[in-house]
């Protein structure tokens, strides 16, 4: 299969723009690459320069890769509202052979396997015969955060914008598994994506989650993500969303749900995300665990959104810090906030509480000293659970959540 | 009279009738990234590019040559990349140029 085959639209547009341009002439060339790096966001790691590109559906954001496309979220976006727009909303594939068309009159998604009467569902199935419910809750790419590892780890080299908040819309998962009937060896359940590889064997974007898990009711079949359609590149028409999981199980375009008698086997669990079986899923930097299981719930994070490393700020004025805050389920009790790095914290003002797998936002208005000062944040869920001081350190780069620090000036 | 029953009716149609985004097509932007010139590039061109776009080899953060030779026998064992055996040495000698850094600076 060769790439010029899968991307007709890509070799065309470039063929247009070069002959706009001067024939495809050399100038012509670097004039197309000069544009679009004109705006640039520089992650503070070596190779971190993102140029912001616009794809369909999404306002200019920063551009990981384009093949399968990936788009980091601009981090000033953060600071704008607790929920992310979902043109400013991460993008993350895994596979090249990614859908460009779908109608949503045909798309079906088939339950199977495991199961008394097996299904296939159309959306207005989905929308017209289960009952319709909301979730607020944070989508995180396993590896956000990932650039900031040291030492270095190989895989997508993100800052901290790979989440993203939104208000997701669908049936529960449970609902359309109890309409199938689950037969009596069910244990686990397979789900599948349009999206697939861009060579035959390179296995296919699979996941799987216990059947215990699905029958407790929180994971949903999303048709709607902030009262709209799914952008295409966030799943269209249907995705799965596993509230405080990892992103890495919210399957795009889902339309193939397997119940499985045993348990499942897949590449995308079995060898990848996977995590130090130890405490905090960290290991010695450097070395190699002895034993790994799947990644699973997120960790607790928090940042500060109002304030970027490096910000000059004028002294004297009523001073607001602002951030948000997130965990995998069980809800943000408290955030802290320190304004002399880390000697004395006091608990910061929170927002309104969209649920418990939603951002909370939180804020801290202070009489701040003159001169430079180093600003930490660090929350703590419902159990106690919160960052650590230092980074954890992983050899896939996942779960980073160490209490975060901006550097700022007031002059 | 009439026309105000004609809207009352096309109200009810528009209330009833499920919100449908219909057929959704999308075009991604063209790719601009090429691989840096460097001895081998070839075979960056050959058999990376089948899969991936440039910047996932472009992204990743200096590193020395077992990281490259590890990514080179992931991508065949574990991604099935028809990369031959025999062109190992060569792909790896050019991704380290390219996009590396010798062993002694690590």
């Amino acid at each position: 299969m060769s790439v010029a085959n899968q991307h007709p639209h890509s070799r065309r547009e470039w063929l247009r723009r070069a002959a706009l341009m001067g024939a495809g002439s050399l100038a012509g060339m670097e004039g197309i690459i000069a544009a679009e790096k004109s705006e640039m966001i520089k992650l503070p790691f070596a190779n971190g320069e993102r140029p912001l590109v616009k794809f369909p559906q999404k306002r200019p954001l920063m551009l990981l890769t384009r093949r399968p496309p990936q788009l980091e979220t601009p981090f000033a976006i953060f600071n704008e509202g607790i929920i992310t727009p979902n043109d400013a909303f991460f993008v993350r594939y895994h596979l090249a052979n990614i859908p460009l068309k779908i109608d949503d009159e045909t798309f079906r998604c088939e339950i199977k396997g495991s199961v008394k009467t097996p299904l296939s569902l159309s959306l207005h199935d989905l929308k017209t015969n289960y009952e319709q419910v909301e979730v607020t809750a944070v989508a995180q790419c396993s590896g956000n955060s990932r650039g900031f590892f040291n030492p270095r780890v190989g895989g997508g080299q993100l800052g901290n914008g790979a989440m993203g908040n939104a208000k997701w819309r669908g049936v529960r998962l449970k609902d359309v598994l109890e309409k199938a009937g689950l037969a009596a060896d069910a244990k686990q359940v397979a789900f599948n994506g349009l999206d697939g590889p861009a060579m035959e064997k390179t296995p296919d974007f699979v996941k799987s989650l216990d059947v215990e898990q699905i029958m407790a009711g929180e994971i949903i079949l999303a048709h709607t993500m902030n009262g709209e359609p799914l952008p295409m590149l966030n799943g269209f028409p249907l995705r799965l969303v596993v509230p405080g999981y990892y992103a890495t199980y919210w399957v795009k375009h889902v339309n193939e749900i397997t119940v499985l008698s045993e348990p499942f086997t897949g590449f995308w669990v079995a060898s990848a995300y996977r995590i130090p079986a130890t405490e905090g899923a960290c290991i010695e930097p450097g070395t190699t665990p002895k034993s790994t299981v799947p990644i699973n719930k997120m960790n607790v994070r928090s940042f500060i959104t109002s304030h970027a490393e490096g910000a000059k700020i004028k002294k004297g004025a009523p001073l607001t810090v602002r951030g948000i805050a997130f965990d995998g389920g069980e809800g943000i009790k408290e955030v802290q906030f320190s304004a002399d790095g880390g000697r004395s914290w006091s608990a910061a003002e929170l927002g309104e509480d969209l649920g418990k797998y939603s951002f909370r936002e939180w804020k801290m208005s202070f009489a701040a000293r003159d001169g430079a000062q180093t600003w930490k944040c660090r929350a703590f869920n419902r159990t106690g659970q919160s960052q650590p001081l230092e980074p954890l350190w992983n050899p896939a780069g996942y779960m980073r959540n160490v209490v975060e620090t901006v550097n700022v000036e007031l002059t | 009279m009439r026309t105000v029953l004609y809207c009352v009716i096309l109200t009810a149609i528009a209330l009833t009738t499920p919100l449908r985004a219909g057929e959704t097509v999308i075009e991604l932007p063209a790719e601009t990234a090429t691989y840096k010139p460097a001895k081998g590039v070839e075979l960056a061109q050959a058999f990376c590019v089948q899969c991936h776009s440039v910047e996932y080899t472009a992204i990743q953060p200096p590193m020395p040559m077992k990281f490259w030779e590890a990514e080179v026998k992931k991508m065949r064992e574990k991604y099935f990349a028809p990369v031959p055996v025999e062109m190992d040495a060569k792909l790896v000698e050019y991704l380290v140029s390219a996009y590396g850094v010798p062993e002694a600076k690590k």
